[in-house]
């Protein structure tokens, strides 16, 4: 059986970070090989170097048992590799067409040929199975039809062997099922999967040979059948998966948050979400599952009072919050961490001191009688902040953005616990974060819960979603379609119900 | 680490006029002109005794604009209608200004108030097209420059023009004594040279006033992280429309002073010969001090001494105009140079950090 | 029924153009739909055209363009040498360069050294005012009849066209019928209007007029229809994405910023080419700002930017010939703000129906009181147009993606 792909001792140094330590891995044609590892254990930059984005320092590359040396993303996609990123590389105002044939002609002045393209384009997709409309604009598109969208692209340049970067982190489990139908008809088809994930579950479930990368090293590589889930976890971490543990529900009686018959509506007066009624309690988690895009971020951000209501009422503490702005609703006691904290939660070129009274600059902590900034108010918490939550940086005089993305996370997080808040809401806290960060964040909500915080949790993490809540609502197409106590809810359930399969 | 940094930042401008003079030079040597004679003579020129107190002169105004343009900037908005905001702000003034006369310092706080409110209000206009209607600053200021040129041409040939004057051209009245600033010889005592602008400690209270109001007070701290990243200011609870008004009616504010130090300082009535393109200069001063108030008042001052410097070139058959080019080309090459450093010194910073957390 | 409403939908677009034609019909403002002003129109339109067709190559490729009235300026002084040395075709493509030369040092700051675009942009205006400056200075020394603010006269010019039997041009040295301008001195309600309109469209109209008109289809063929402008426009939209597919992103940003300059080079020599012969400081008058106004109200298609250039030239021929038919504009706002009340109030919004309300009745006052606007004020009339028109028109306009963010090779945007 011929190799596919065979990495020699890869090395490559970021500054501050060894990214990958001599990696070497063989891949066989025709294989679907699994890579797996935590977050920042190097199965990204690994995948940049195979794909020509970045330059190893060091190592060898054999693409289908040729040398080869990846100067660019162009180089690679002559060699028979195409990659299908996490976040999709997909122009949102062009048409599916057109981010197929993107960069397929050199620029010289002549016509498309768009027929043609077109119906090469319809072999491919009958060849693979794979189906799509190709005169809509990308923005239209579900997310699983997005992600066959990448595929195609790829295969329509002849790739032979196909990169996939943690596919499955978008998708629900009926989604999931679909794609890996597709990725075993590409198999038979002949062409090489290579996939990345940390799903040990779904990993188990299609691949042929798992590989396990932990802090920039290869540690081995094993076949499916004779590997077993705890060894793989203990292989990438050193222990076994943490998941939430269960525990006895404390919720109060009292409502903090009461949210009635809310609505909106978008700037062309499309509903983006409708009769949404539900409450949060003194000590009570409440998670909100969802699709990305089913209106759950929208209810967020007219709580917090960026979005302003069509309809419907919002009390907080009983008391109505309509007209209030952002500011005073902050300043009520409502905390917020939005979900991405690089856009929405720091302000990248400031330091911490800076950044922790980001959403509290008027509080008389923060500002004296006379409008001017209390710094030294601002220091004493910053560095609590830094201690508390296990900050990992030189000091508060940092900038935010010379931060990892887990110690953002982890000062975020924290910044909005230490201000005792009677209601947190939270949106994807944990994502993209490597699994101490994690940890630590899911214990300081749990305590902060324990001791009578009310907390509104969203996640595209189901098995964080059912670990952290109480309770939890699902949204689909904007509205409110079930409510569940936690404890007997799986992840396939939870599928069901966000993508209308179940009612 | 942070004092290394900083020396780092001053380096840019360093770098932009060694290459403005040097690009220059090369222009004067292919028109026939020698540069290292050219520059003697405008350096001999521009450090006689008489020459400094100009320079300074000349620079209050330009620092001022720099201020009201900073503003703007630290917020993330371009305020390029100073220009228009200093000219509506200056003539208003000079009208209302000269139809009384009260106790020296509450005439000219009056004359200031009145300059300060009109270009206000003037600036205003472009903060609500902007929240309100979504047009984009640049072309609003600039078209609202062209409108209030319009505006002071008609109302200066007619309503505001000088009643029963023999002179020809349209001017305002002249303001009475008691609204001419004083210059500042006559406190300090200094014979001899040419009038120091008594508008002088009102620059420096400004810049003053700036640093205090950026850097120092809650607003200013909100201006600078909606300029820094406008949506995390608003899940911070920043009312972006409102900030964006009070940004350009502040800016505004500013600018309404630029042209009160011609004004109160020797103009004393506002005539079709009033200084223009201060506004615009002011944008050059803002970009080269990079909006830092001691940055600018040293930019105002290089820019004051360039253009004064390049007053004798004409006697020595050197087109006056390459200071002009020397102006924009320090200000297109300091532009790059800080975005370049900047970006070194973020990389720096985060090595830094990295390395520290590996301990 | 299904034509009416439909065209009621695009009212803001057909109220005015009406009512202008109504108010047409009465003596004193005839001026508001005849050739003259229509054809001047069409020469006033085109350097905003031009500028905004180039403020749409950058914009396209991600990359703002504030610098357009720099680059503008350039091919007027780039232009009027050209001119003046060579000829007036020549003076073109030199002022074409000229303007491109600019857009390069844009390019060069933006995408290689990543400058914020607006800064760029002033700076670029800043510069190329202070070397238009310098140039005209030392370029015409020995000659006598240029200041530093204006250069000596063209040699030559373009060449001008008219429509024989339509608009009664010559064939070889025979006068044919001019059938437009008949239609128009008829006066009929409508038809003589449109007539005008033609007859503006075809007779005396400069060759290089038609070449600019023509760059509107040619953009939307290079931009939808060929490997190039897709990649152009990917790059605006997405260029991490594109860059994985072996798009070479900065060199678009190159192409699209420079051949912004030229075609607003382009536009500064057609100002002078085709307009006063010779240089003179502060000719484009905001043009170029218009032109990305134009950008802004066109949506970003070659079609909106015409319709849009045509309209602030309308008002700026209006400016230029007749102060009269200004006047007559007094009454047009007036009447359209009393439909934009009926409207408002109909749709429940009461206090924007009080403020138009209150408006239309200042501008009827002033209507009745005045018997002409005052120069100065006329002077205005396209920069405030430009206001009133963005006011209205910011509602759908759909950006490229990643306009205005910087962009590093190898970044995940």
């Amino acid at each position: 059986m011929k190799l596919a792909i065979k990495l020699e001792n890869i090395t490559k140094t970021y500054p501050g970070v060894l990214a990958n330590s001599e990696v070497s891995i063989k891949i066989n044609s025709g294989d679907i090989h699994a890579i797996v590892g935590e977050n920042g254990a190097g199965k990204s930059t690994l995948m940049k170097i195979l794909y020509g984005m970045v330059k190893p320092d060091s190592g060898k590359i054999e693409i289908f048992e040729n040398n080869a040396s990846m100067s660019s993303p162009k180089n690679a996609i002559n060699l028979g590799i195409g990659m299908v990123h996490q976040h999709f590389m997909l122009a949102k105002n062009l048409t599916v067409l057109e981010n197929i044939i993107l960069g397929i002609d050199r620029p010289l002045l002549k016509n498309i040929k768009l027929s043609k393209y077109k119906s090469e384009i319809q072999k491919v997709m009958e060849l693979y199975s794979l189906n799509i409309d190709l005169n809509q604009f990308v923005d239209e598109l579900s997310v699983g039809e997005k992600q066959r969208v990448e595929i195609i692209k790829v295969l329509y340049r002849g790739a032979k062997i196909l990169i996939l970067d943690e596919p499955t982190a978008v998708l629900v489990p009926q989604e999931v099922k679909e794609l890996f139908k597709n990725l075993r008809n590409l198999k038979n088809n002949g062409v090489t999967v290579l996939f990345i994930s940390h799903k040990l579950d779904e990993v188990l479930e299609i691949a042929d040979e798992i590989s396990v990368m932990r802090s920039g090293q290869m540690i081995d590589t094993v076949a499916n059948k004779n590997v077993s889930k705890t060894e793989l976890a203990e292989m990438m971490i050193g222990k076994s998966l943490p998941t939430p543990p269960k525990r006895v529900t404390l919720t109060n009686e009292e409502v903090i948050l009461k949210v009635e018959n809310i609505k909106l509506n978008d700037g062309d007066g499309r509903t983006i979400f409708e009769d949404i009624t539900f409450d949060v309690h003194k000590s009570e988690i409440l998670g909100i599952a969802g699709v990305e895009g089913n209106g759950q971020k929208e209810v967020v951000e007219a709580i917090i009072g960026i979005q302003e209501l069509h309809s419907g009422k919002v009390l907080f503490k009983n008391t109505n919050l309509e007209g209030l702005g952002t500011r005073e609703r902050l300043e009520s006691g409502i905390s917020f961490i939005p979900e991405d904290r690089q856009l929405q939660a720091m302000i990248m070129d400031m330091n911490l001191t800076d950044n922790v009274i980001i959403g509290r600059q008027n509080i008389e902590k923060y500002k004296s009688s006379l409008g001017t900034v209390k710094t030294k108010n601002a220091v004493i918490e910053s560095e609590k902040v830094i201690s508390t939550f296990e900050v990992k940086t030189p000091g508060t005089n940092t900038l935010a953005t010379a931060l990892s993305g887990g110690n953002q996370q982890k000062f975020v997080v924290g910044r909005e616990l230490e201000d005792s808040p009677s209601l947190l809401i939270a949106s994807q806290p944990t994502r993209g974060i490597d699994i101490g960060a994690q940890s630590l964040i899911w214990e300081k909500l749990r305590n902060s819960r324990d001791e009578g915080l009310s907390v509104l949790l969203i996640s595209a993490d189901l098995e964080e979603l059912i670990g952290l809540s109480d309770r939890i609502i699902v949204f689909y197409q904007g509205k409110l379609v079930k409510e569940l106590e936690s404890e007997n809810v799986t992840p396939e359930d939870l599928g069901g119900y966000m993508t209308g399969l179940k009612k | 680490m942070k004092m290394r940094f900083r020396l780092l930042s001053v380096s840019a401008p360093i770098i932009a006029l060694t290459i403005s003079f040097g690009l220059s030079s090369l222009i004067l040597l292919i028109i026939g002109k020698d540069p290292y004679e050219t520059f003697k003579i405008m350096f001999e020129y521009g450090i006689r005794g008489k020459s400094i107190v100009s320079i300074v002169n000349r620079s209050i105004p330009l620092y001022i604009s720099a201020i009201a343009v900073a503003v703007g900037f630290k917020m993330g908005l371009f305020n390029i209608g100073v220009e228009g905001q200093y000219l509506m702000g200056s003539l208003v003034a000079a009208y209302i200004g000269a139809q009384f006369s009260v106790l020296t310092p509450l005439h000219i706080l009056f004359i200031i108030i009145v300059a300060v409110a009109t270009s206000s209000l003037w600036a205003a206009i472009a903060g609500y097209l902007k929240v309100e209607k979504g047009i984009h600053e640049v072309i609003s200021t600039i078209m609202l420059n062209y409108i209030g040129t319009g505006l002071i041409a008609y109302s200066l040939t007619t309503i505001f023009d000088e009643p029963n004057s023999d002179y020809d051209l349209p001017r305002t009245q002249e303001l009475p004594e008691t609204g001419k600033m004083p210059p500042l010889n006559k406190f300090f005592n200094i014979e001899d040279l040419q009038d120091l602008h008594g508008f002088l400690v009102i620059a420096i209270l400004v810049g003053i006033f700036y640093y205090w109001l950026v850097w120092k007070t809650t607003l200013g701290f909100d201006l600078r992280i909606t300029g820094s990243n406008p949506i995390a200011a608003k899940f911070s609870g920043i009312n972006p429309k409102r900030l964006v008004v009070i940004a350009m009616i502040t800016s505004g504010a500013f600018a309404g002073l630029v042209g009160l130090g011609p004004l109160l300082g020797y103009f004393h009535r506002f005539t079709i010969d009033f200084p223009t393109g201060l506004g615009f200069a002011g944008i050059g001063v803002a970009l080269l001090g990079r909006n830092h108030p001691f940055g600018m008042a040293i930019g105002a001052l290089l820019f004051a001494f360039l253009q004064r410097s390049a007053q004798i070139l004409d006697l020595n058959d050197v087109p006056k105009e390459i200071e002009q080019m020397m102006q924009a080309f320090i200000l297109l090459i300091v532009v790059v140079f800080y975005e370049v450093i900047r970006r070194f010194i973020v990389k720096q910073q985060i090595k830094d950090a990295s390395k520290r957390t590996d301990e | 029924m299904k034509i009416i409403k439909s065209l009621s939908k695009r009212y803001i677009i057909f109220t005015p153009i009406l009512l202008v034609v109504v108010v047409a019909q009465v003596e004193t403002y005839s001026q508001l739909t005849t050739s003259g002003t229509f054809g001047a129109a069409i020469r006033l339109a085109i350097p905003i055209l031009l500028a905004g067709l180039g403020g749409l190559y950058s914009e396209k490729t991600g990359v703002v363009n504030i610098g357009l009235e720099g680059m503008m300026i350039m091919g007027t002084w780039f232009g009027a040498w050209g001119g003046y040395m060579f000829g007036a075709w020549q003076g073109v493509f030199i002022g074409m360069l000229g303007g491109a030369l600019f857009g390069l040092i844009h390019a060069i700051a933006t995408v290689s050294f990543q400058v914020d675009h607006i800064v760029s942009g002033v700076a670029i205006n800043i510069l190329a005012g202070g070397v238009a400056r310098f140039l005209n200075v030392i370029a015409y020394r020995d000659v006598s009849f240029a200041s530093s603010t204006a250069s000596p006269r063209i040699q030559g010019d373009i060449g001008i066209f008219t429509m024989p039997f339509l608009a009664g041009g010559k064939i070889g040295e025979t006068e044919t019928p001019n059938f437009f301008g008949r239609i128009e001195d008829l006066n009929i309600f409508l038809f003589s209007d449109f007539a005008g309109l033609l007859l503006g469209f075809l007779s005396n109209i400069s060759y290089l007029t038609l070449f600019a008109l023509a760059l509107v289809p040619v953009s939307i063929l290079v931009l939808w229809f060929t490997p190039l402008g897709l990649q152009m426009r990917s790059v605006g939209e997405y260029p991490s994405g594109s860059e994985s597919l072996g798009v070479n992103v900065y060199l678009m940003k190159y192409v699209g910023v420079t051949i912004s300059g030229a075609l607003s080079g382009l536009a500064g020599s057609y100002l002078v080419v085709a307009g006063t012969g010779t240089y003179l400081e502060g000719q484009t008058g905001g043009r170029g700002f218009i032109g990305l106004a134009s950008m802004l109200f066109g949506n970003y298609k070659p079609f909106g930017i015409l319709m849009g250039s045509g309209l602030f030239g309308f008002a700026d021929a209006l400016q230029l010939r007749s102060s009269q038919a200004v006047h007559g504009l007094l009454i047009v706002i007036s009447i359209f703000l009393l439909v934009l009340t009926f409207k408002a109030f109909f749709e429940k919004k009461y206090k924007a129906g009080v403020l138009s309300f209150i408006f239309s009745a200042a501008f009827l006052i002033w209507f009745v009181n005045s018997t002409s606007i005052p120069n100065q004020f006329v002077y205005f009339t396209p920069h405030i147009t430009t206001l009133i028109v963005l006011s209205f028109a910011n509602q759908r306009i759909k950006l490229p993606e990643k306009i205005g963010v910087p962009y590093k090779k190898g970044e995940l945007n």
